[in-house]
């Protein structure tokens, strides 16, 4: 698998681009997962999520996968499971202080993070790891995340007109609507044009 | 003042000077544009408080702040919030080392406050050498922050005045915030880019690994002026005395993140005086770095030759008269 790991962040464009549309498919399916549950759907799509990226990326699980901004080198893999590396141990030639047989995986981060669109994002200082959520989906977070900041834009934007018109709410609440629209009354045609 | 003199009255710790963070003393010189001398301990292997002090005694007339490491190198020795409380409660300033293998987070914030009410103020933030390397390689490794996440927690005790759960801490720690860095080890591209990160995390000053390369420094400081951290964090390079050829050589191979070069080696080699030589070198390393831009002080590590710190700094010439000496000294 270390192999596989190293052809992944020496490629690390092409699995960024990947790594996209399937976040794309994942927001896309927001209203899918709701439905069925997101607590019914997390055991099957953690399952699969862990199949594929331990596979390729040697994937540890931590839930709180940060692939995008890591040069598609995972962080778990450092065995002080740095999420800011790389340490000061790093021998001659880029091997790993503790693992002396292995590649620096963080090394490894900077040089993937210079071949992706997203190669910036390495430079963002990211947060400890909440050890709580090991075993869990990443993908399934990210959709959640992303559709609810959807959600979110959407309120913004009806409560600005209900803040905007106050009186006419109050007469006529149709007007300027403050609940939760459901999607099927919303014209998508419309939305389209 | 006798190492048992302590006063029951509670100390009062007034806010921090104007455009400051902390009471710190290396902060004051920083801020005032000198030439900081920070100086290592070498932490006994023992619970009696006055070994600490006879090993404080030879560093504190040349250093601004003593460094107390924490398990250095993963081994064992007295630890470092014990020796910085020591010390800075017998007027020293102290440089409070927390590295991330030992301690989860619960841990680590909760030393950052006692540390904060014993006086202390300053500490550096690092991740820490693997269990591997050190007295009881079957410790197991905690690494549950790393130096950077550490770094925004203590920044965010400090200002927001709350834990990482978000929990209110009613009188935040007063703290001036390092970090460590390790410019002559690969990947060397990206030293820089990752200091970077530690001043964006909240470092406010830098204290490297030894620096036995010039050329590989000058490199990296160039790098470190383009990206305009010089203006944004102090940065003071780190230095020490080579004992031996054998010394450097067994050192560059066995301690994780020092690189000294063959040259540097050579000339131990072939010196008569292997303890002059090295401290000769040691002075020269000094006055080289200092004449690099963006350089903001000197971190002295004497590993077993704390005798030679106070002539090494003299002979040097950076602090230009001025004497830095403890509190209790200058009453």
């Amino acid at each position: 698998m270390y192999r596989i790991r190293l052809f992944a962040i020496r490629h690390s464009g092409v699995f960024e681009w990947i790594y996209q549309r399937v976040e794309g498919v994942m927001v896309a399916l927001d209203p899918v997962f709701a439905k069925i549950g997101y607590n019914r759907v997390e055991r099957p799509i953690a399952l699969l999520e862990q199949g594929v990226k331990s596979v390729l990326f040697d994937c540890k699980m931590c839930g709180q996968c940060a692939l995008s901004s890591t040069g598609m080198s995972c962080p778990m893999n450092c065995p002080k499971e740095l999420r800011n590396g790389p340490c000061g141990g790093v021998r001659p030639g880029n091997y790993c202080e503790v693992k002396p047989w292995m590649k620096c995986v963080w090394a490894a981060a900077w040089d993937g993070s210079t071949r992706m669109k997203g190669g910036q994002k390495i430079r963002e200082v990211l947060p400890p790891v909440d050890r709580s959520l090991k075993g869990s989906s990443s993908w399934l977070r990210v959709s959640r995340e992303k559709a609810a900041k959807l959600r979110e834009a959407r309120e913004a934007a009806r409560t600005a007109v209900a803040e905007a018109f106050p009186e006419a709410r109050a007469i006529e609440p149709a007007v300027a609507p403050l609940a939760e629209e459901p999607a099927s009354a919303v014209n998508r045609e419309v939305l389209k044009k | 003042m006798s190492t048992g003199d302590y006063s029951d009255e509670v100390p009062v710790y007034a806010p921090p000077p104007e455009g400051h963070v902390s009471h710190s003393r290396l902060e004051r010189v920083l801020r005032a544009g000198r030439f900081a001398v920070t100086a290592e301990l070498n932490p006994p292997d023992s619970a009696d408080p006055s070994d600490v002090f006879e090993a404080a005694q030879p560093l504190g007339e040349v250093a601004d702040a003593i460094n107390a490491t924490d398990a250095s190198g993963a081994n064992c020795h007295m630890s470092s919030i014990g020796i910085s409380a020591l010390l800075t409660r017998a007027g020293y300033s102290t440089v409070y080392q927390i590295s991330c293998r030992d301690r989860n987070r619960i841990a680590i914030q909760g030393d950052v406050l006692g540390a904060a009410a014993m006086g202390v103020s300053n500490v550096l933030c690092l991740t820490g050498d693997g269990v591997g390397v050190g007295d009881q390689p079957g410790a197991k490794p905690v690494f549950d922050f790393d130096s950077l996440t550490l770094l925004r927690t203590i920044r965010t005790m400090r200002d927001q005045g709350m834990f990482l759960s978000g929990r209110k801490i009613t009188r935040p720690p007063q703290m001036f915030l390092g970090a460590a860095e390790n410019p002559c080890i690969p990947p060397h591209d990206w030293r820089p880019e990752r200091l970077a990160k530690k001043v964006e995390a909240g470092a406010e000053f830098i204290q490297t690994n030894y620096i036995y390369d010039i050329p590989l420094f000058e490199k990296f400081m160039a790098r470190v002026r383009d990206l305009g951290l010089d203006k944004k964090v102090y940065i003071l390079p780190g230095v020490g005395p080579l004992a031996s050829a054998k010394a450097a050589r067994w050192m560059r191979s066995n301690v994780p993140g020092i690189h000294v070069p063959d040259a540097l080696i050579d000339r131990m080699e072939k010196a008569e005086k292997p303890g002059a030589e090295g401290k000769k070198i040691c002075i020269e390393l000094i006055q080289q770095i200092r004449e690099i831009k963006g350089v903001a002080g000197v971190h002295v590590m004497a590993y077993r030759r704390e005798h030679q710190v106070s002539e090494i700094i003299l002979e040097s010439g950076v602090l230009e008269g001025r004497q830095p000496r403890r509190r209790s000294e200058r009453r």
